[in-house]
């Protein structure tokens, strides 16, 4: 599988979890391991592009797919507006169900730029945050999508 | 950046900030205890009991042994060997380890592996053959004092009942007199049910024994790291000073990572018997079956007024359900914790409650979630008798709390059951709250739905609204009457500006989310003047901080905060000596102005606290009996608890059909004292309502009457997600503590604690029923509007 944009193969057990394997094969412990009952979503990553909640897909499964996590939210030393909105409206506590929200609100605002509040709260509804009461993680994804364009453009400006 | 704008530069002091932590957190780059790896480390699992209440017959453990990965099997007997099998609770009880006589509530400890790795630990664990003789369990709190009941504590020499206390407060005669003559009297019972803390991280260890130099580390999901320390030493005899304990970053706590857990011991008794380093971290079925639950109170109610809505008395007689062990987290004086604060934020005649304690089959704890040390409990009792006595009296209930809140005048007011509440201005926060939801124009929206004639098809919701006020009582505690197990609840800081004036603070509490590392740096930023990006926090690590209690109770800013303003004070006191020196001028003539000391009546001869630091390390000749350096610590003894208060405001709209609730709004207003940061304080304050929200609509863990636990996963114990909860409204009061340094008064609790009344208050005035208990689900709603709510605790046949 690729990770992050990078070739990864492994021998595994079939039964190991994606989560599993991302922390204790690979060390990207960025993402967290929760509830095993795909109810939190603190483990949640993209595989093809999609988010899943890797508790409940097996490593085996993604073999030949492309994985990213948090650690490949940040691109050439810029954050991901998403990161960058999660620090200035305050949208993160105690940090652990923070990977998977990010994941999923870069997944949103990809194919809905300009998300209702409502839309974003459905978008987060199948994860849990114990600390935020949820008010914060909508303002930054909010201010992700504000900021979205200025990201944009300069991706634009410094292509080759 | 990808920020068009500027971002604000931060304040030097209080104000709105970004957090130093987040930087890690957004890239994944936190340190989770389950991140931590070490070379060699073995990883360990908990076998647990899968009946409420059973004799341990036989256990054989030899196939787990024969597993080609596992390293060590360790059981009761193992820790009996050690004299490890049993530990002291927190409250004048014992707790086992592992099991060795009986199984005592669903999830117990009955065996740990040690293993290669940990699908390995897993696999071994079904290897374990217990052989159990199955015993009847108590589950229901209201029959554990029957006299055929169970037994459950037979290892207590001489128990013949499952009674843990008896406890009172409050003047019994007084309190009769005034029900004796009292115009209204309203009798209510209400069960607090029991809920569980579930943060999203689960409870863990890594410890690693270095055999070499003896010495411990263990890395550990705990809110307490220096309680922990001294408690591993005097349970486990491992000398002290040979004990690190690491708190790292810490995935929310809320009470659940106070207690140490048996999986602590565990890691390290497998780490002494293995020599290698092991971690050991519980899945959420053991963390919502096992680990510290919350409330569990059942309470009956008795208030009493004038027929024109003066309350004169509150009298409440609590039922308290301690599962197994009595192991709450709590002051060694209070085993109702602070529940006796239950007058609330009323001027009352008299007040009288007491407290018994029972053991059942279920998991102990009973002092967490954001609870103040069971100050959530009273508010929820004296909130919603309040609002049982409106209904009687058929008055408006803002209005009813409105003639009997404590005025500001009465401050500081002694309450009737001995609590000296420091500051307050009721009123206002509640008029403010009405102000802000628009209370009138709610009113009058419900009056008009009620008369509009029924519409066709689908009945029209339902609307309420609710109201409570709360008063908590927090930062605990005065070191005379308050402790844990013997060690004062007095807490430690260090404050030292190095030489070219960049500043490091050391602290005994732990965050577990609440943003330590920006609003410590910034309380000290606002005494020194010196910018909170250039001041270091360090916690989490006994080795390099110094005592103290540890984080919860709301407690970090009223007593750690206040430690950290002493200290940098000190400092500043002796920058002014060292600035004296300088230039050359006498101390008293020296003005402080954030940042620098300054000749008065010539502010450009000044020196800044960067010079001032560089000096203390120089070759200045300092003044008389002053040392070099610029540093200085504190200790600081709270002279009495801090008393935040608030007025929330909820207005739900009730399906009558299925039950279900929608929370339309929510308001709450505030008051903590001064805002250190106030981004940081309104999260928190989310984060409770959101809490408060979630134990009124849908948590609980219940048992059928097998003991089996119904609510051990998350597809079974319901959390409020983004789609419950509404857009919070918030509002505040700033009305400053006298005695703290800071007039700060802690927030972390404030929500939890204020908002389930709220909620509850709400549905009842929408469907127009007195009472029913929480968690108010759909069925729990719909069965209230048919005359028959449910008991929540339990599955009954």
């Amino acid at each position: 599988m690729t990770v992050n944009g990078e070739q990864v193969t492994r021998d595994v057990e079939p039964r190991l979890l994606l989560v599993h394997f991302l922390r204790d094969d690979l060390g990207l412990t960025g993402t967290h391991w929760g509830c095993d009952t795909s109810n939190c979503g603190v483990c949640a990553v993209w595989m093809d592009g999609e988010p899943v909640k890797s508790c409940t897909v097996l490593a085996a499964m993604a073999s030949g797919h492309e994985i990213r996590t948090v650690e490949g939210l940040e691109r050439e030393g810029q954050l991901d507006p998403v990161q960058e909105g999660f620090i200035q409206e305050h949208g993160l506590q105690c940090g652990f169900c923070t990977p998977g929200m990010m994941m999923t609100a870069r997944y949103l605002l990809d194919r809905n730029p300009h998300p209702t509040d409502e839309e974003i709260r459905e978008a987060i509804s199948g994860q849990i945050c114990r600390c935020t009461g949820y008010e914060n993680i909508v303002r930054a994804v909010r201010w992700a999508a504000r900021h979205a364009a200025a990201g944009q453009a300069r991706e634009e400006v410094s292509a080759p | 950046m990808t920020t068009a704008e500027a971002p604000p530069a931060n304040p030097v002091g209080f104000g709105r900030m970004t957090r130093k932590e987040d930087a890690r957190f957004v890239r994944g780059k936190g340190t989770y205890v389950d991140d931590v790896v070490l070379p060699g480390m073995l990883h360990g699992a908990v076998l647990r009991s899968n009946l409420a209440h059973a004799r341990i017959v036989s256990m054989d453990t030899s196939a787990a042994e024969a597993h080609p990965k596992v390293k060590a099997v360790i059981t009761g007997k193992t820790l009996e060997g050690l004299k490890l099998a049993w530990m002291p609770s927190l409250s004048h009880d014992v707790v086992p380890v592992l099991a060795t006589d009986k199984v005592r509530y669903q999830g117990q400890e009955v065996a740990f592996v040690v293993a290669e790795d940990r699908y390995s630990a897993r696999d071994a664990l079904e290897l374990i053959e217990v052989d159990y003789e199955p015993l009847p369990p108590v589950m229901d709190a209201r029959e554990a004092l029957s006299p055929g009941s169970a037994v459950i504590r037979d290892d207590i020499e001489g128990k013949a009942d499952n009674h843990i206390f008896d406890w009172e407060a409050g003047d019994r005669s007084a309190t009769d007199q005034v029900f004796e003559r009292a115009e209204v009297v309203v009798t209510q019972d209400m069960l607090y049910p029991r809920v569980h803390p579930a943060p999203m991280e689960t409870c863990g260890a890594v410890a690693h024994m270095d055999k070499v130099s003896g010495k411990l580390t263990i890395w550990c999901t705990t809110q307490a790291p220096h309680a922990h320390r001294t408690l591993y030493a005097l349970v486990a005899g491992l000398p002290e000073h040979k004990i690190r304990v690491i708190s790292p970053d810490i995935g929310g706590g809320f009470g659940n990572k106070v207690g140490i857990y048996p999986g602590y011991v565990l890691a390290v008794v497998g780490s002494i018997l293995t020599g290698a380093p092991v971690k050991w971290t519980e899945d959420r079925s053991e963390n919502l079956m096992s680990t510290s639950f919350a409330r569990d109170y059942h309470m009956h109610g008795e208030i009493a007024s004038t027929r024109d809505g003066r309350i004169t008395g509150l009298r409440v007689k609590v039922l308290a359900d301690h599962g197994a062990f009595n192991n709450t987290a709590q002051p060694s004086k209070f085993p109702a914790g602070f529940f006796h604060v239950f007058t609330g934020s009323y001027d009352l005649e008299a007040a009288h409650c007491e407290v018994t304690g029972v053991y059942t089959n279920k998991a102990p704890g009973g002092v967490a979630y954001a609870c103040s040390f069971r100050v959530t409990e009273a508010v929820y009792l004296v909130e919603r008798m309040v609002d049982c006595l409106a209904d009687e009296l058929g008055m408006d209930p803002a209005e009813l709390r409105l003639k009997n809140l404590l005025r500001p005048e009465q401050f500081p007011y002694m309450s009737k059951t001995g609590w000296e509440y420091d500051s307050g201005d009721y009123p206002r926060a509640l008029r403010l709250a009405m102000d802000i939801a628009g209370y009138e124009q709610l009113r009058a929206e419900q009056e008009r739905r009620r008369r509009a004639p029924a519409p066709q098809g689908a009945p029209a919701p339902l609307m309420g609204i609710g109201v409570s006020f709360f008063t908590e009582t927090v930062g605990a505690g005065p070191r005379k009457h308050m402790d844990i197990l013997g060690l004062g609840m007095a807490d430690g800081a260090e404050v030292r500006v190095h030489p070219t004036g960049k500043a490091v603070v050391r602290l005994s509490v732990q965050t577990q989310g609440q943003g330590h590392e920006t609003t410590f740096a910034q309380i000290v930023a606002e005494q020194l003047g010196i910018p909170p990006e250039d001041i270091e926090v360090v916690h989490g690590d006994t080795d390099n901080t110094p005592f103290g209690l540890g984080t919860y109770g709301s407690r970090s800013t009223p007593v750690s905060g206040a430690a950290v303003a002493v200290a940098a004070r000190r400092v500043r006191d002796k920058a002014r000596l060292i600035a004296s020196a300088m230039l050359e001028v006498d101390p008293d003539d020296l003005e402080w102005e954030k940042g620098r000391w300054f000749v008065r009546g010539n502010p450009t001869s000044a020196r800044t606290i960067q010079e001032i630091a560089l000096a203390a390390h120089g070759p200045l000749e300092l003044p008389e009996g002053v040392e070099g350096h610029l540093d200085a610590q504190c200790v600081y003894d709270p002279p009495n608890l801090t008393y935040p208060y608030g007025a929330y405001i909820c207005v739900v709209d009730v399906d009558p059909g299925t039950g279900v609730v929608k929370v339309r709004r929510f308001v709450a207003v505030d008051d903590c004292g001064p805002r250190i940061n106030p981004m940081i304080v309104e999260g928190q304050v989310h984060g409770g309502l959101a809490d408060g929200l979630g134990m009124a609509l849908m948590q609980v863990i219940a048992f059928d009457t097998d003991g089996n636990c119904l609510g051990g996963s998350f597809m079974d114990y319901l959390l409020p997600t983004s789609m419950e909860c509404p857009s919070w409204e918030l509002g505040e009061t700033v009305t400053p503590s006298p005695h703290h340094p800071l007039g700060c008064k802690g927030v972390g609790e404030s929500a939890t604690v204020g908002s389930p009344a709220a909620v509850v208050n709400a549905v009842m005035d929408a469907i127009g029923v007195r009472h029913a208990d929480m968690p108010l689900t759909p069925a729990q709603v719909w069965r209230a509007m048919q005359g028959r709510p449910l008991r929540t605790d339990l599955a009954l046949a």
